[in-house]
């Protein structure tokens, strides 16, 4: 663990970010075309709602060495499928104070709401996120071992 | 074993100026499952897509990654492309490497790095991919357009033309929208009642249109081809059937203070009314604010005097459910409220008013009957300024960061009319740009600069006030760099407009995208521009953005054209990506079905073996896959993790988020 540290020059967390196909991904796509830049450390799993992510995928990010994780969905009322974004809003406020009791701290999991038309929102959000996450630095907590020692 | 095809396409330069895009082909050739790799300029173009489906048949590839741009633009193209070449669509996967990747990054190291991981993820789920297949459902041949504007109106006949029933529900006691409250309209100076008047009675007696006036839509379920609408049919007072409009009730009416909205406000009307005269349909409605019968139980003149017996106190909304295959949203605009605008004095002063107050004063069938009075006094106003963009570009927060669009031409037409009707009227207009693309518009204004002499001053006002009964505009003339103030009787404000409030509702009943403005959003900006993201539901006119009659038109005939070749048809595709409950885990605990939006959560008993010749009897949950959507929350709601959603499993995502975490 001393080797790796002392090698590392500087920090660029891993960020897994979960978009929902009617709103954030589209928010996404349209950050993408107006050319708002974030960092390429944040990379986008497509999913049809944010209701679809479970926290099984939250945690296997963590497990598998993400620093940071983000959901994000449409705006609350505005879900494509009615209720979806309202299972997210309450899922992942008690998946993510779990987490923080584990040592998973709160700054590095997010539930944003983005809409279709809110390319700098989406840009804007992804450039504070990981300047969070960077401040923080690695995630260590629930990391599986064996997923370093293959480095 | 998988055998999988990677295409990395270049974009021209879009993906290939930051992306390198041939290294990312070459180290995917090493990725295990993957036979086949390439790389080519456009893979969307007819050459590229002939390149897949060569590799698909000479490499029996059996799932194919496109790297590309984002799957909301050419998902569906690839898909189509692996299905001519034998392979089932749903084995083909997107990774967006335009939109997410080279578009927003600067670095080609980095993009590179980054597009080789967004790949590597998109080859993870493909290889987790079971061919699927769409089901069908049918069509309800008939179309509901929320909305009885000009936008409402044309995308209905267009529709019932093409022999399809359509039903309009408007909000208001008559359609018509804001066109009728119009004089003119430009670049032709066309009377806006002489045009539009005729389309509203085509609409009345169109065999294949109804006309559900006074009423609002409660309630949307369903999906595209397949819509159950619930709508309001509000009390109107008044038996639609036996109302004759002879107008009888307004004479006699004893309330006849009621604020006249179609007039903008600026006179009054009786409690019971037809909103104008050329109202469709030409019946009466009470308001029950301001009826005296309705308000004290004492009066009931109407009644007495009405001879078709049609005055009904009683009456009570009702509501009646209908099936529809398409939607079309035409809900229009309203001028944003100018309370925020205090240095324009609206107000406080009563010649200060807006441009559709104008548009009342100058029509023929308004409250001045179409003579130019100031509101304060009744006098003919000598000196007339006109403001622009009172609220329109306005990113100080009080107005609206867009330009409203139609205002630099309405002023034009307000001056010009003026200046022929009055020619000893001094027209002033202060303006920031003139804003004027479109077929004869700048010779249009041109006009109002030239042939009629109208002042304008480029240059924004800074306040309006009172001085001895003048209204004193004080601005600045950027041209001459000096601050003048115009000694005015009359000061009109080009007021931004907004999308009708009504249509956060129907956006949410609909469960369509909308901005942060409350414009509907398209499915895209330039090549689905009249439908919503949500299939099935599409968009006319001020809804979805600023816009004037034309183009209003025409996007409501472009709705028509895609409605249409939507209700000829006789099934649909219906999306193949629905939940899938494991019945061996499933214990029916019922939770799946509470969070079901779509109630196509249903549960069944089941026999199963339990080995040894015994068997049991358990309830499972079942899926109905021409009603459910494919959100997932099912999924994961199930306790015992038996409900999985097809395309997007979660092995599938579990696989991606492990090719994003690998280090």
């Amino acid at each position: 663990m001393q080797e790796v540290t002392t090698e590392k020059k500087e920090f660029t967390p891993n960020i897994v970010a979960f978009c929902c196909n009617w709103c954030s991904y589209a928010g996404a796509d349209l950050a993408g075309s107006s050319r708002l830049t974030y960092p390429a450390n944040v990379k986008i799993i497509r999913v049809p709602c944010s209701c679809r992510v479970n926290p099984m995928f939250v945690l296997k990010a963590f497990q598998q060495g993400a620093d940071g994780v983000i959901l994000c969905g449409c705006h609350p009322g505005d879900c494509h499928y009615v209720t979806g974004n309202y299972y997210t809003r309450r899922r992942m406020a008690l998946l993510f104070s779990f987490l923080n009791y584990m040592g998973i701290e709160k700054e590095r999991t997010r539930v944003e709401w983005v809409s279709a038309a809110e390319g700098a929102r989406f840009s804007a959000v992804m450039n504070d996120f990981v300047k969070t996450v960077t401040e923080l630095g690695e995630n260590k907590r629930l990391t599986d071992l064996r997923v370093k020692e293959g480095e | 074993m998988q055998r999988i095809g990677v295409f990395i396409c270049w974009c021209g330069s879009n993906i290939a100026a930051t992306v390198d895009v041939q290294k990312v082909a070459e180290v995917m050739k090493s990725e295990p499952g993957v036979v086949y790799s390439a790389d080519y300029q456009y893979m969307c173009s007819e050459n590229g897509q002939q390149l897949i489906k060569q590799a698909i048949k000479e490499h029996n590839l059996t799932g194919i990654v496109v790297g590309s741009c984002s799957p909301r633009m050419h998902e569906a193209t690839f898909r189509k492309t692996a299905e001519a070449a034998g392979l089932n669509p749903y084995m083909v996967e997107i990774a967006n490497i335009r939109e997410h990747c080279s578009w927003i990054h600067k670095d080609m190291d980095e993009a590179t790095e980054k597009a080789i991981i967004l790949v590597r993820t998109a080859i993870a789920k493909v290889k987790l991919n079971a061919p699927l297949m769409a089901g069908e459902s049918p069509v309800v041949k008939r179309a509901l357009v929320i909305g009885g504007g000009i936008a409402g109106i044309q995308a209905a006949l267009d529709i019932a033309d093409a022999g399809f029933e359509v039903d309009i529900v408007e909000k208001n006691a008559t359609i018509g929208g804001r066109m009728a409250q119009l004089d003119k309209t430009f670049p032709t100076l066309d009377c806006s009642a002489c045009i539009l008047t005729p389309k509203m009675v085509d609409c009345a007696q169109h065999e294949k249109i109804d006309i559900l006036s006074y009423s609002e839509v409660e309630e949307v379920k369903g999906f595209v081809g397949n819509f159950s609408v619930k709508i309001r049919r509000k009390a109107r007072y008044v038996d639609e059937t036996k109302c004759t409009g002879c107008k009888i009730c307004m004479e006699k009416c004893p309330s006849k203070k009621g604020l006249n909205s179609f007039n903008m406000d600026l006179n009054t009307r009786p409690a019971i009314h037809i909103p104008f005269a050329q109202a469709i349909p030409n019946v009466a409605v009470i308001d029950p604010e301001q009826c005296i019968k309705l308000k004290t139980g004492k009066c009931g003149i109407c009644q007495k005097f009405c001879g078709a017996g049609a005055i009904d106190y009683e009456q009570k909304d009702t509501f009646i459910e209908r099936e529809y295959g398409a939607i079309v949203v035409a809900t229009g605009y309203k001028p944003i409220n100018l309370d925020a605008f205090n240095e324009y004095g609206y107000n406080d002063n009563k010649d200060v008013i807006t441009s559709l107050e104008l548009e009342r004063l100058m029509n023929a069938a308004g409250p001045t009957n179409g003579v130019l009075l100031r509101p304060s006094d009744g006098e003919h106003p000598k000196v007339i300024t006109f403001i622009q963009c009172v609220g329109s570009r306005d990113s100080s927060g009080c107005g609206k960061p867009y330009c409203s669009k139609i205002c630099c031409m309405y002023t034009a037409k307000h001056a010009m009319l003026i200046r022929e009707k009055y020619p000893d009227t001094e027209v002033h207009v202060f303006y920031i740009d003139v804003r004027t693309p479109g077929k004869n518009y700048d010779e249009f204004y041109r006009r109002a600069v030239e042939q009629y002499g109208v002042d304008y001053i480029k240059g924004m006002v800074g306040k309006v006030y009172n001085e001895n009964g003048k209204l004193m505009v004080q601005g600045s003339n950027l041209i001459d760099n000096e601050q003048i103030t115009i000694e005015s009787d009359l000061v009109v404000l080009a007021a931004a407009i907004e999308p009708e409030p009504s249509v956060r509702k129907v956006a949410t009943l609909l469960t369509a995208s909308i901005d942060t403005n409350n414009f509907l959003t398209e499915s895209h900006a330039k090549l689905r521009p009249v439908e919503s993201p949500t299939a099935g539901v599409y968009l006319a006119g001020v809804c979805q953005g600023p816009k004037d009659i034309p183009e209003t038109v025409s996007q409501a005939s472009a709705c028509a054209a895609k409605v249409i070749g939507l209700l000829a048809k006789d099934k649909l595709k219906t999306n193949p990506c629905v939940a899938i409950p494991d019945e061996s885990m499933c214990n029916g605990c019922s939770q799946c079905a509470n969070v079901c939006a779509y109630g196509a959560i249903t549960y069944e008993n089941k026999e199963f073996r339990l080995g040894g010749g015994k068997t049991e009897i358990r309830r499972v949950a079942c899926v109905n896959p021409a009603v459910c959507q494919g959100c997932g929350a099912c999924t994961v709601t199930c306790p015992s993790g038996a409900m999985d959603l097809k395309g997007f499993s979660s092995k599938q995502i579990m696989s991606e988020v492990e090719a994003i975490c690998k280090k």
